[in-house]
């Protein structure tokens, strides 16, 4: 019989290996940001001191902040609605056609297997000027040759394309999940009182699909303001800031210019935004999702 | 608005094996048939194939006359209850009752209307707002049976549906299905793998096996005079006594007119009396049911069950005599057909 004392001791040494892991890697750089977003950067003269809200402040007045914080709104604009649209129409083709669905199920999932930096080097192909595969294709074509990623005007539409081609297969596979969970008698239920396919997907599918809708468009959010492989591949954020993301920003701000003290504040302001944002869709989807 | 159904030379295949193989028989406008056979011989088949959810391989089916062989299941008439019943989950009952008038666009007041009546008959008018999950067995069978019969269509399928409910429910649905179906005049098409439930519901019975049409009658003929063993084993509890002619040669006077001397005859259970003499048998074992009593006994290799009224004192390994009347017995062939 072992006393409940030493019971607890147990478990508390059992937890202790992960739980430090957990604190020194996760919970203690979390922490420190946090209090560093509030301290000057150390210089070699000037060791750091609290300085208050100044790398708020200096947030608010930065152009190129403002400029990456509404290219990444735009860049969640241009990503979340096409890939989630993409991977539920990509799930209902290969959930309704039988022959050749594992085939296309693992074509569709390659993007995710995939490292971003390699995919973002294969698009870096397609993009390039005068003999990128697009290129090649337009001139073929007859079209005018344009810089795709040379140029302000489509350098952001040209990684939202990747961007989606990544994200749209990796969402598929839920929605395919949760489609094969949804039993065919049901279908046969609708089709029998004459609902037509798309009658079936809006008034049963669709919603049946909500709890992973819900779980995927919170996915997205999170992925819009964390990529930044692709961008540090293909375009470093240019030209003339035209690519730079929020994330990206950040990078360059804490690992090119070394201001870290300026780079936690802007992480710190990015975590609020999404926390805020993962609450409202909670908020708000909640209510409308059925789980079985 | 009942039609009559008539299935003409329907086969269907799987591959190579017929899982209804030539099935013919018709179902006049306002009756109940049963679909009765043993699991896998080709009841939901045959259902399938009349809702259109699957196509025959070759045949034809009409409804009140109309060929819909080609037709969608919506564009036929039907209404179905599946055996999981098929509820949509994320609906309230009430939407899942109207959920076939919304898709054909039908006036609200008439959905409405058809909703209450349905409704009311079937007892659900306080579970409207529940959801499936927040239903018994038995309330989810009845919003099933209320989105059928919402449809007012030609007939009605359904399959086995009564399979998932308790034994006591299942008595209370029977009954209440067959009351629905007489009262509304549905022509119904009922499939079961449970005599009980086809001899007590239907006007007509189809038995099934194998793919095969085996008999189709009412209740009363299939009992009295099954024209296969397989038929004369599979109907009434406990089934038929199937004995060899040459068994018989002791007591010539049980053998009916006209056996042949490799004949098979059939005796039911009920139909054998335990007399001073006739044919010998060993008792081999006794359950007293209360209004009756089964007695098990050995014929030589084959054992043959009695079934005597009240209750029957005999012991293990006594010989008792058989006695029966000759037209009580019926005759099969042996001779390949
Ligand atoms: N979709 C299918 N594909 C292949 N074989 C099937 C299919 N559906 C049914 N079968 C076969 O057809 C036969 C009849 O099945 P079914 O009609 O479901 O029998 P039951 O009388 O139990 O309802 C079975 O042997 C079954 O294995
Ligand atoms: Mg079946």
């Amino acid at each position: 019989m072992i006393r409940p004392a030493s019971r607890a001791l147990t478990a508390w040494l059992l937890l202790a290996p992960a739980m430090t892991f957990l604190f020194v890697f996760t919970h203690w750089p979390a922490l420190a940001s946090l209090m560093e977003s509030f301290m000057s950067t150390a210089r070699p003269r000037r060791p750091s001191r609290f300085v208050g809200m100044d790398n708020y402040q200096q947030a608010l007045s930065d152009p190129v902040f403002w400029k990456s914080l509404t290219n990444n709104l735009w860049f969640a604009l241009g990503t979340i609605p096409a890939s989630i649209a993409l991977a539920l129409l990509m799930a209902i083709w290969v959930n309704d056609r039988l022959p050749g669905r594992t085939f296309a199920r693992m074509a569709y999932f390659t993007p995710t297997i995939l490292p971003m930096i390699a995919v973002a080097n294969i698009w870096l192909f397609f993009f390039t000027p005068q003999y990128g595969l697009i290129e090649q294709i337009a001139s073929a074509l007859g079209l005018p040759s344009h810089n795709w990623l040379g140029s302000g005007d489509t350098a952001l539409g040209a990684v939202i394309m990747v961007a989606i081609w990544k994200e749209a297969g990796f969402f598929m596979i839920f929605y395919l999940a949760a489609l094969q969970a949804i039993s065919p008698v049901l279908a046969e239920a609708a089709n029998l009182e004459g609902a037509s396919r798309w009658t079936y997907f809006r008034r049963v599918q669709f919603p049946l699909l909500m709890p992973t809708t819900l779980f995927v468009l919170i996915n997205a959010v999170i992925n819009a303001f964390r990529m930044v492989d692709h961008i540090i591949v293909m375009t470093r954020g240019g030209p003339d800031n035209a690519t730079a993301l929020l994330m990206f920003y950040i990078y360059q701000v804490g690992f090119n210019f070394w201001d870290t003290a300026y780079a936690a504040a802007l992480t710190t302001i990015l975590i609020v935004m999404l926390a805020l944002i993962a609450l409202l869709q909670y908020g708000w989807l909640e209510r409308r999702v059925h789980y079985q | 608005m009942t039609q009559g159904l008539l299935i003409d030379h329907v086969t269907k295949l799987w591959g190579q094996t017929p899982a209804v193989a030539d099935a013919c028989f018709e179902v006049p406008a306002g009756q109940f048939v049963a679909l009765l056979g043993p699991s896998g011989c080709g009841k939901s088949t045959t259902l399938r194939l009349i809702a259109g959810l699957d196509t025959p391989s070759s045949g034809r089916i009409l409804i009140g006359g109309r060929d819909v062989t080609a037709l969608a299941p919506a564009q036929r008439g039907i209404s179905m209850v599946f055996q999981s019943y098929a509820l949509f989950p994320h609906l309230n009952v009430a939407e899942n009752i109207i959920f076939g008038l919304k898709v054909r666009k039908l006036p609200r007041a008439e959905r409405d209307e058809r909703l209450a009546r349905a409704a009311s008959l079937l007892g659900l008018k306080a579970l409207l707002d529940r959801k499936p999950s927040q239903l018994s067995g038995g309330q989810q069978q009845r919003v099933a049976l209320a989105r059928a019969i919402v449809a007012e269509a030609a007939v009605c399928l359904m399959d086995e549906p009564l399979s998932n409910l308790d034994a006591q429910l299942r008595l209370e649905m029977r009954r209440e299905i067959r009351a629905l179906q007489q009262r509304l005049g549905m022509t119904m098409v009922y499939v079961t793998h449970d005599q009980v439930e086809a001899m007590t519901m239907a006007d007509q019975i189809i038995l099934m096996n194998g793919g095969h049409i085996e008999q189709i009658g009412t209740p009363e003929e299939l009992y009295a005079s099954p024209r296969t063993p397989f038929a004369a084993g599979f109907i009434g509890t406990p089934p038929m006594n199937i004995v060899h002619a040459s068994f018989l040669t002791g007591a010539p006077h049980l053998l009916p007119v006209g056996a042949a001397a490799d004949a098979l005859i059939g005796v039911r259970p009920e139909s054998v009396r335990i007399g001073p003499a006739g044919l010998a048998a060993q008792v081999v074992a006794v359950e007293f049911l209360g209004s009756d009593t089964l007695i098990e006994t050995r014929l030589g290799a084959i054992s043959f069950v009695v079934r005597a009224p009240g209750k029957i004192s005999v012991a293990r390994d006594e010989t008792i005599h058989l006695d029966w009347r000759p037209t009580d017995a019926c005759i099969f062939d042996t001779k390949p057909h």
